[in-house]
């Protein structure tokens, strides 16, 4: 099986690659269009800003290519708000895949913090990729803005309101939280996707 | 709901974990890669690794470690030590680091939070503040490890780095560090309920009630310690435990 990580100018992307090399996965970095779509599952990575890095993937044509992926195809954090079709993070035009909005934290209390930083629960877990993980599992979020449920809502975690904390559409799935960083969950739902 | 983090941090020399009683007297207390991966086994729900050598040279013995402790653990990590370039904070990062912590070189030079913050995301800059109070009543900035007194206060400081973009602050009161008599809630709570960024809570902690105390009196968002978990005075289960039984969210 050949596994990618698409490699642009985004924060996360070795510490996915280690996390496929604890369970045994080796996978290739890349930007290269031919690499990617000739992999059986891509991994699309990121933590950054949403509008420098559509901006980079544009100039690559990597925008073009992901969209049309039929492979299972996985989003983590900003990847995931990548793949939604609009973000108002600088009001970035995004991929579109997932026809959802992502949005700031807002709330008037101080004490809450934005961006929320740590472990939070998952739960209405819908999809394979979630096969043998329990409700209200913890997964670890770093993140300002979020998408709001909707129809492609495969998962939900509350901060502040109730959102999404992943989605799916065909073939293409979306994590809010990062797998790479959620311990044994994470793992679990790593090799859950690698399985689809 | 979005939980506290318990945090254990491993001070590292020469690629080994000591850990210093009031910034001095170190003792070694073991292979970090091994006390890391025994953390995230037991529930710790991040790391923080500080070089407290930083020399130049020793930085690529650092960055060896980093990716070591990348390959082994799956909960995220800080580094910290002797940061002052883009360049230090990439190599570091690339190597799998989650996060880095600048503290005296930051204090010198604010616009290097500025710069990291745009170049990495403020999700990975970390401010180390080292602070201690004074017969005046108030609480001052410290530098160098502790070593040197500034004139700043630590709101002030604090204030001006979220400004700039830093996405934590880690709280050390050098007044509590290593008496194990419980965090300093005060100034804990004054720049939790102030800031919109997370504070973890640093130096004090000796018991489980200590740490209810600081997620509860002084809104911590996470708790950092050293000693009591290296030498299993506190073990992160148990602390953990009694936490959720106590009503604080806690990932168990």
């Amino acid at each position: 099986m050949k596994t990618v990580i698409i490699k642009y100018n985004a924060g996360n992307i070795q510490s996915v690659l280690y996390a496929l090399e604890r369970i045994g996965v080796s996978a290739l970095v890349t930007d290269s269009i031919q690499e990617i779509q000739t992999a059986d599952k891509v991994i699309f990575p990121g933590v950054g800003e949403a509008s420098s890095a559509m901006q980079y993937l544009r100039e690559r044509k990597l925008d073009t290519l992901i969209k049309n992926l039929k492979q299972p195809v996985l989003g983590i954090c900003l990847g995931m708000q990548l793949m939604c079709t609009h973000s108002t993070e600088n009001n970035t035009n995004c991929l579109g895949i997932f026809e959802e909005q992502v949005k700031q934290f807002e709330t008037s209390d101080p004490t809450i913090k934005v961006p929320q930083i740590g472990w939070n629960t998952i739960t209405a877990l819908k999809t394979p990729l979630f096969k043998g993980i329990a409700e209200n599992s913890f997964a670890y979020f770093v993140h300002g803005y979020y998408v709001a449920k909707g129809k492609h809502t495969i998962a939900t975690t509350n901060y502040i309101q109730e959102y999404s904390s992943a989605l799916h559409k065909d073939n293409f799935y979306g994590l809010q939280f990062h797998p790479e960083k959620s311990a044994l969950v994470g793992e679990q739902i790593i090799q859950n996707f690698l399985s689809l | 709901m979005l939980t506290k983090r318990i945090i254990p941090c491993l001070d590292i020399k020469d690629g080994r974990t000591v850990k210093g009683v009031n910034f001095e007297d170190l003792r070694d207390a073991g292979d970090p890669v091994e006390l890391a991966a025994f953390y995230a086994t037991e529930g710790a729900d991040e790391l923080i690794f500080l070089d407290i050598t930083a020399t130049v040279e020793k930085r690529k013995t650092l960055t060896e470690l980093v990716n070591k402790i990348a390959h082994k653990i799956n909960i995220p990590f800080t580094v910290g030590g002797g940061i002052q370039t883009e360049e230090d904070v990439r190599i570091l990062l690339q190597n799998g680091a989650d996060k880095i912590s600048i503290n005296t070189a930051a204090f010198q030079n604010p616009d290097i939070i500025s710069r990291f913050a745009k170049n990495f995301g403020s999700q990975c800059v970390v401010l180390a503040i080292d602070t201690k109070l004074e017969a005046d009543g108030n609480w001052y900035v410290y530098l160098k490890g502790g070593r040197e007194k500034t004139n700043t206060l630590t709101m002030d400081w604090a204030r001006q780095a979220v400004d700039l973009g830093v996405g934590e602050i880690l709280l050390t009161s050098m007044n509590h560090d290593g008496t194990k008599q419980g965090f300093a809630l005060d100034i804990t709570a004054a720049l939790s309920s102030t800031l919109p960024v997370p504070i973890i809570a640093s130096g004090g902690g000796g018991t489980e009630a200590h740490f209810y105390d600081v997620f509860t009196e002084g809104k911590a968002d996470a708790a950092l310690a050293a000693s009591i978990f290296h030498y299993k005075e506190v073990a992160i289960p148990n602390l953990k435990k009694y936490l959720n039984n106590k009503g604080v969210a806690i990932r168990i």
